[in-house]
């Protein structure tokens, strides 16, 4: 299983220009290299406020379009394991904001994480960890992580 | 050698409770062991709400708060041990058990018996008395055996007279009341407020007969049933008679020990509750205090502390007199009395309103100035004696009658009474003690009860706390998120008024932020209850939680629970067949929910529509387990099959269910249907539960299990198939309307302004003149019912999220396990999490 060191710390801009092509997501520490970029599926599949899970070899995640500002996709991208229940349900949970983080609630229990630095608001002993997310010739792609070991 | 002194109480009722309470809080060095006596198999409950113990049944529910002293080594309880002897000179007491207990103070707290006048044939199997949870048990076996609206004969139409009449309309019989005395409630209430009692009792379809007394009880071969003779020679069948005329004395062990006992009954005290022999108190019913004892629990208490002050020498306490007021809410009907009702002071003045039409009768009792205020009867409406009672010996800050007219303010308004006003006499708690809690910060009712002991003993003030709260200028935020500052209810106006169709649009103007997982859902099933769109149009699928987005019951690993919906809990032999081939072959963990229903557990979100398929045609919909919305009607067999039946309550049960189903409300609703007062189908503890009679059927509301378990109250009874379907209709949609968001109809009810008489009011007298509105937005939405499932399955696009991985739709959750090695299925967690903690 890997393991993220995340830091909520780093990720104060809570709104971070929307189709970020490319960048590593916000507040998490460099990337474990290499990287490989894994297509999910063509953005028009997705549901604005909602999730979805992709498998990315052994990890889940869970990627959510939050609409679509000025006329691009908003997307988000965290583990789609809820740390608290252990169980792969976070891409069904609800979307939302607190103050002026962008947020998702676990399903199972109602946990609240930020989308951007997957930090949970709740209980800060647990975090979900963030995946770089993007629109290639419109279709979503999440980076996958490759574990350094 | 124990250098403890003895303090043994004889009696555990409720002074006898107060009592050791009163002891041991005082007695915080432990210099005194207590010894009770408790002749009864329970320890101390609630007597004086006996009747509630009528529908439950339940002895728990009737304890008082700390009455098995369970974690005080220094209280020694003996459950059905009595006293039967006492030897005063040796100061020693012997024990039913055998044992003899010698002693430093003995407290007799043995309340009283109950009278039964010399009546020929009083000793009858089928005749009673109404004083214990053990008399209670015994009327309702007989009051069983004789079937729903069987008569029931009350001797006695005083306080507790009409407590049993209530007893046995509760248990589903037809009561006679049969009072000596021309009116009922000879000792509370005038001739005037006696007439316009017996009018509104009569109306709810008892008999009263009054000035008349009980001659004679036999056995009636002919009907089976007792034939009652009465002084007038009328002769009244009953299947079973209820002596309730009034209670003496329980003073048979004093008297034998030599105790001075008072003419009428009664072992003779001092005011410090002292008795002619040396270490000996009495306490409550049975103290004479001066002569003359005292049937009310707040003079009992009283007794209890000054007891508990002498015996420790702690100070010099006296008896003070007591206060007989009574405020009840008999057979539904207000009856409140205080100070000097019957205005026996010289010179007082009375100033009467009657009014036959609203029925309802006040009176007000002055001195001659006019001005003071003595005492006074209220009939019908009480709301005043809330603070009416309080300024007994006082000025009255208004004009008298302006106080008791119709329509005018009830009382004085709380704000004027005086600090030192008693708002709960049974505990003795002023308005200062509970303004000052407030001060302090309470801001519930619960708070309140806890940190004073105001209304924690008849409930009676709880009205006037609950004001006094309002008017401190507590407020609970009613907001319902960092996004919407309005409570649900308002959300339900604003949608109803502005005809919003949108999250969205409801947000931009009525909200901040983008919302979250609390408004999300909330305005989602306003606008589900709002019309009949599916919940997955549109936007309105992003604001499903994941139950409703998935139509389904998540479970902790991840996997849902299907339940399909079988209505009164009717389901057929091939139904059964698909549901276990279904279970079989998708290898699911099956159970039958307490809803009469089956739950398919384990089911992987892209199983979900392939399941349905198969329960959909074999002719089955959704059940709505997952939903805020009708889940079950609950029925019993019913008068189709059983024995005792009287009405077809499966029947009922379908007809409701199909109704229903499909309503979101602001939290589950479930229903029940019982054939006869038996009642099997437990409908009394769901929201909406219907009781067949002989008469038609009862509706009781506001029931639930849960957390804190509620039994519903009656809203009407004898109703026919469509005035039960049109009180339903509305009674939910004002539920649907008005609650809080996960607001249960019981806490709704219970906070409803106005109470229980206030809904019955709009649900069956259409005070407010929304009863069509309510009608019609339940037949909207009766019309526009569609299974969500079979919708589901028809609609590619609705289909597509139920999927594992959205880019490997082949690839099942790989994290998904089940153990079934115990022969019982359980889903197997993922290992410890691997995730950062910091």
């Amino acid at each position: 299983m890997t393991i993220l060191e995340t830091d909520p710390q780093a990720g104060e801009s809570a709104f971070p220009e929307p189709n970020a092509v490319g960048t590593r997501a916000r507040g998490t520490a460099p990337l474990a290299e290499p990287a490989e970029w894994v297509a999910v599926c063509p953005v028009t599949d997705l549901t604005p406020g909602r999730g979805v899970a992709a498998l990315l070899g052994d990890q889940q995640v869970a990627v959510f379009l939050l609409g679509f500002p000025a006329g691009s996709p908003d997307l988000r991208a965290v583990g789609n394991i809820d740390p608290f229940g252990r169980a792969a349900v976070m891409s069904r949970g609800l979307v939302g904001s607190r103050g002026a983080v962008r947020t998702v609630a676990s399903p199972l229990l109602k946990q609240v994480y930020c989308l951007d630095t997957g930090a949970c608001l709740d209980d800060d002993t647990y975090a979900l960890p963030v995946y770089p997310v993007r629109v290639s010739a419109g279709v979503v792609e999440v980076a996958r992580w490759v574990d350094a070991a | 050698m124990n250098a403890r002194k003895n303090i043994v109480v004889v009696g555990h009722g409720m002074v006898g409770h107060r009592f050791v309470q009163e002891m041991r809080a005082r007695d915080l060095a432990g210099t005194h062991n207590v010894v009770v006596l408790c002749e009864e198999p329970v320890p101390a409950y609630d007597r004086v709400g006996l009747s509630s113990y009528v529908g439950v049944w339940d002895p728990a529910a009737m304890a008082l708060a700390g009455n098995d002293y369970g974690d005080d080594d220094l209280v020694d309880l003996r459950l059905g041990e009595s006293a039967t002897m006492i030897d005063c000179a040796a100061r020693e007491v012997t024990t039913s058990a055998g044992d003899r207990i010698s002693y430093e103070a003995l407290v007799l707290a043995t309340g009283s018996y109950p009278f039964v006048p010399p009546v020929e044939g009083a000793d009858n199997a089928r005749a009673f008395v109404y004083r214990t949870l053990g008399d209670l048990d015994a009327i309702r076996v007989a009051a069983e055996a004789a079937g729903p609206g069987a008569p029931g004969l009350v001797v006695g139409g005083g306080l507790l007279g009409l407590e049993a009449a209530n007893a046995l309309r509760l248990l589903g019989m037809t009561p006679h009341i049969v009072e000596f005395a021309p009116r009922l409630m000879p000792l509370q209430v005038d001739e005037g407020g006696g007439a316009v009692l017996a009018n509104l009792v009569t109306e709810l379809g008892l008999s009263v007969h009054t000035g008349v007394s009980t001659t004679a009880i036999a056995d009636d071969a002919g009907t089976g049933m007792l034939a009652v003779t009465l002084s007038d020679g009328t002769v009244l069948d009953a299947a079973l008679v209820v002596f309730s005329a009034g209670v003496r004395p329980q003073d048979a062990l004093a008297r034998t020990a030599g105790l001075q006992v008072g003419e009428r009954g009664g072992v003779v005290v001092d005011t410090a509750c002292r008795t002619s022999e040396p270490g000996v108190y009495a306490i409550g019913e049975v103290a004479a205090v001066e002569g003359r004892c005292y049937g009310l629990v707040a003079p009992g208490y009283t007794m209890a502390e000054i007891a508990a002050e002498q015996i420790l020498a702690r100070s010099d306490a006296r008896f003070p007199g007591a206060d007989m007021s009574t405020k009840l809410k008999l057979l539904g009907v207000d009856v409140a009395s205080f100070g000097d009702a019957m205005a026996a002071t010289p010179g007082a003045l009375e100033i009467v309103h009657s009014d036959p039409v609203a029925g309802t009768y006040k009176k007000l009792v002055v001195a001659d100035d006019m001005r003071t205020l003595l005492g006074g009867i209220l009939v019908g409406d009480a709301e005043a004696y809330a603070t009416l009672k309080p300024l007994v010996g006082r000025e009255i800050p208004a004009d008298p009658s302006a106080l008791i007219a119709t329509g005018g303010e009830p009382g004085p308004g709380l704000a004027k009474l005086p600090d030192d006003a008693e708002i709960c006499s049974c505990n003795g708690v002023s308005k200062g003690s509970i303004c000052g809690a407030i001060a302090e910060g309470a801001c519930t009712v619960a708070d309140i009860k806890k940190c004073t002991t105001a209304g924690t003993t008849c409930g009676g003030c709880v009205p006037s706390i609950t004001k006094l709260l309002a008017d401190s200028g507590v407020e609970l935020s009613k907001s319902l998120c960092e996004h919407f500052t309005q409570s649900r209810a308002e959300l339900f106006s604003i949608v109803a008024a502005t005809g919003i169709r949108s999250f969205s649009e409801l947000l931009t103007r009525f909200g901040t932020g983008l919302g979250c997982e609390v408004c999300k859902p909330t305005v989602a099933s306003i606008l589900a209850s709002t019309s009949s769109d599916h919940i997955l149009d549109g936007e309105m699928a992003a604001l499903q939680d994941t139950n409703d987005h998935f139509l389904a019951n998540l479970q902790r690993n991840g996997t849902y629970s299907v339940v399909p919906r079988m209505p009164g809990g009717e389901v057929t032999p091939d139904q059964l067949i698909v549901i276990g081939e279904i279970a079989r072959d998708f290898g699911l963990y099956t159970k039958i929910t307490g809803g009469q229903r089956i739950d398919l557990f384990g089911a992987r979100v892209e199983e979900l529509p392939l399941i349905w398929r198969r329960l959909v045609d074999a002719g089955m919909e959704s059940g709505h387990a997952y939903g805020k919305s009708l889940r079950t009607v609950k029925s019993c067999v019913g008068s189709t099959w059983c024995r005792y039946g009287v009405q077809d309550s499966v029947g009922m049960a379908v007809t409701l269910e199909r109704r229903y189903r499909g309503l979101r409300s602001p939290h589950k609703l479930k229903l029940g249907v019982s054939g006869c007062a038996r009642e099997c189908a437990e409908a009394r503890g769901k929201d909406v539960g219907v009781i067949a009679t002989d008469a038609g059927w009862n509706l009781y509301v506001g029931g639930n299990g849960g957390q804190s378990p509620k039994h519903a109250e009656l809203l009407a009874s004898g109703l026919d198939d469509e005035t039960l379907i049109r009180y339903i209709d509305r009674y939910l949609m004002l539920y649907i309307r008005t609650a809080d968001r996960l607001q249960r109809t019981a806490p709704w009810q219970e906070a409803f302004d106005g109470g229980l008489e206030k809904l019955r009011d709009i649900v069956c007298q259409d005070i407010l003149g929304i009863a069509n509105d309510l009608e019609a937005a339940m037949t909207r939405h009766v019309a526009g019912y569609r299974d969500e499932w079979a919708a589901v399955l028809d609609d590619e696009d609705k289909l597509r999220r139920f999927v594992s991985f959205v880019n490997a739709p082949d690839t099942p959750d790989p994290t998904i396990a089940f153990d079934d090695s115990s022969g019982r299925k359980v889903p197997v967690l993922l290992g410890s999490p691997a995730f950062p903690t910091r």
